[in-house]
């Protein structure tokens, strides 16, 4: 058998890429997906994937379980979202603006107490090998599949399901539809959003376990790269719906795989404009599917993007 | 009414008094000793350039008679002019070291021009004598560490594909990756380099992936040129490929698989350069070294090298180590079959063309 897959690797990367670059995305986005559901917008998603990734990995080099790291960077992501919560509850208060200066919070905080985990090393999260059947090196490598893939699968359908047949997705609809039937019906709007941001915190965060956890598997300061930002888009373009969102993060995962994949083929003139795939990717997606004359399809009617 | 305008006014009269009383002293107390500025474009624990830059300046701070002040995580953008003013004005910096290679122009030579009694020495950007003389530039040729990583890696390689991941196409990054080659292919000329570009100095899930796709490519020694090698090297040695480091001693991060690296040693220009200046004199303005210099060291071999390959290597070094080594000698062609140099011609250490490199070399897969 050869080693030389030729432009076979090029498939093969970009579906390992894929599973391995859009854990983040799928946690980030599922957990905005959540709050926009509500009726809110949390810009502040980047700082508490950022500061996910830190706690997680701090977590896991004094703990030296990484499993300590998750739950930890999932319990500070929750308090990053109800510290959004609860500010957004205060009358005249913008959520995008308080998304912005959670972002910056977040990242900072995470860049200083981060600085004495830069050096060491923390015990990975497992992954199952999927690709034992091949003999072939390249594609067991791609079909190492993490368990936080295989949960933010899962978690995409649950959600999926939960928003249409749950009496908890039905409140969370209502709520963010419209306050006033759901004050009307005697629900608690405030409430409601607080344990909805609060809930896409610690997705948030959970998302940043694994950067620093298991891809690229280390703490540094530009681990994330924007994707947390990146992801708060994704959700739009994925019309706040759970199963989109899974589809959407498996796109940009793959998209990003597929400059240095192209390069190690040999077509390496204009990296830079691969490198970009993702972004005209959503900017192509969301002029094609736009429209002057409506709102976005399936835009909660409270967001006050779509207001 | 009348009161409280008055009694404003005075409150601004105090402040002001005060203030001009506070600032002749501010400047006597610099002045006493030499305040040395360190601007770094990420961290300085990255286990890579800025640590590198950062050992170094921590090593002064025992100096007596100097004050060293940091400053890290400064964009290569107008930030850094600020940051240059800031260190200047505010805490007496008369020697700075803007130390990332987009400082340089047009960021540092307009400060330069704007402060002509401040001293300004940047690492890696190519000073000539149209430029301010209050400005300079060092920097190591760290290329020869290189070229003996890829000795070490020729010996280490069974499938005689090598990888290297770079940041951006500039003549250092360059130089490294042919220097690497070239290396390798000293020992097998068949050998072959592939290359990935990730476009930015530090983006670490870029850095894994373009490992990945090496090493799916057939790489199974893999070294690098970004700013922060940790991912490139964890990443490498999980996929259970040899790894060279760059910039700092890596081998804690892989101890089984780090082969060798090509390290900075930054600690005799900085002290040069601050011994010029507390005798009074302007530190010079264009600084190169090697090896032999004792600008770049290599670190120790890990346990992936056989025992060819170390005294392969360490003859090649000892060559080194006398000045004056051409890795860079005719007869060459580009990887897009040009001739960049015919038989008989060489570029030693020292030569200016090394610092405006635009080539890869034959048996590089990929462009600048």
């Amino acid at each position: 058998m050869s080693d030389d897959l030729g432009l076979w690797s090029v498939l093969l990367a970009v579906i390992g890429g894929a599973i391995r670059v859009s854990t983040p995305f799928l946690f980030v986005s599922l957990g905005e997906t959540i709050t926009e559901r509500s009726g809110r917008i949390n810009l502040g998603l980047e700082g508490i994937l950022v500061f996910g990734a830190m706690s997680a990995y701090g977590t896991a080099v004094l703990t030296n379980s990484p499993w300590a790291g998750v739950a930890v960077a999932a319990l500070s992501g929750a308090a990053f979202g109800l510290l959004h919560g609860f500010v957004c509850r205060l009358p005249r208060v913008n959520d995008v603006a308080v998304g912005i200066a959670l972002m910056l919070f977040g990242s900072g905080l995470a860049f200083f107490l981060g600085k004495p985990f830069i050096q060491p090393s923390a015990p990975p999260l497992p992954a199952i090998p999927l690709g034992f059947w091949s003999s072939l090196p390249q594609v067991r490598a791609a079909l190492q599949v993490n368990v936080l893939f295989l949960a933010g699968a899962f978690l995409s359908l649950v959600l999926w399901w939960a928003f249409r047949n749950t009496k908890a997705g039905l409140i969370v609809r209502v709520v963010g539809d419209s306050a006033d039937a759901a004050r009307a019906m005697g629900y608690d709007v405030d409430r409601v959003r607080l344990y909805a941001t609060a809930t896409g915190g610690a997705l948030a965060g959970i998302g940043g376990a694994y950067l620093s956890l298991s891809y690229p598997g280390s703490w540094n300061e530009g681990v994330s790269s924007g994707q947390g930002l990146m992801a708060v888009a994704l959700v739009i373009f994925a019309r706040w719906n759970p199963l989109a969102c899974f589809g959407a993060a498996l796109l940009f995962g793959g998209a990003g795989a597929l400059g240095p994949a192209l390069q190690s083929v040999g077509v390496s003139q204009g990296y830079y404009l691969y490198y970009a795939a993702p972004y005209v990717l959503t900017l192509a997606l969301l002029i094609a599917t736009s429209s002057p004359d409506r709102a976005l399809a399936g835009a909660p009617g409270e967001l006050s993007l779509s207001k | 009414m009348t009161a409280r305008s008055f009694s404003r006014r005075h409150l601004l009269a105090g402040a002001g008094a005060l203030s001009l009383a506070a600032l002749p002293s501010g400047r006597a107390r610099a002045a006493g000793a030499l305040t040395v500025g360190f601007i770094y474009v990420g961290p300085k624990d990255d286990y890579g350039y800025n640590q590198a830059h950062a050992q170094a300046a921590k090593a002064l701070k025992g100096m007596p008679g100097l004050e060293v002040i940091e400053e890290e995580r400064v964009p290569e953008t107008n930030a850094v002019e600020k940051t240059m003013e800031s260190m200047i004005n505010l805490d007496g910096a008369t020697l700075l070291f803007p130390t990332s290679f987009g400082y340089y122009s047009p960021y540092l030579l307009t400060q330069a021009k704007k402060n002509p009694k401040i001293q300004f020495r940047h690492c890696g950007g190519l000073w000539t004598e149209k430029d301010p003389k209050n400005a300079g530039s060092y920097f190591g040729y760290i290329a020869q560490g290189q070229y003996l990583n890829g000795i070490v890696a020729a010996h280490a390689s069974k499938s005689k594909k090598i990888g290297f991941v770079g940041a951006k196409p500039i003549p250092q990054v360059l130089n490294n990756i042919n220097a690497f080659l070239l290396g390798a292919q000293s020992v097998e000329p068949s050998i072959t380099c592939q290359v990935i570009f990730t476009g930015e100095w530090s983006l670490a899930v870029k850095e894994a992936e373009a490992t990945n796709a090496l090493i799916d490519g057939g790489a199974d020694v893999i070294t690098c040129h970004v700013d922060s090698p940790k991912v490139v090297v964890e990443t490498a040695s999980r996929r259970g490929a040899f790894v060279c480091g760059y910039h700092v001693d890596q081998s804690p991060l892989a101890p089984q698989k780090y082969l060798t690296g090509a390290e900075w040693n930054w600690l005799p220009i900085y002290e040069d350069f601050i011994a010029a200046m507390q005798a009074g004199k302007g530190p010079q303005n264009f600084v190169r070294g090697g090896l032999a210099d004792g600008y770049v060291k290599m670190s120790p071999y890990g346990p992936g090298v056989s025992e060819v390959a170390r005294k392969n290597a360490d003859a090649v070094k000892a060559e080194m180590m006398k000045g004056g080594y051409a890795i860079i000698k005719g007869p060459l062609k580009d990887n897009t079959g040009k001739e960049i140099l015919a038989a008989g011609t060489a570029y030693p250490e020292k030569a200016a063309e090394l610092e405006s490199t635009r080539y890869l070399v034959a048996g590089v897969k990929g462009s600048v």
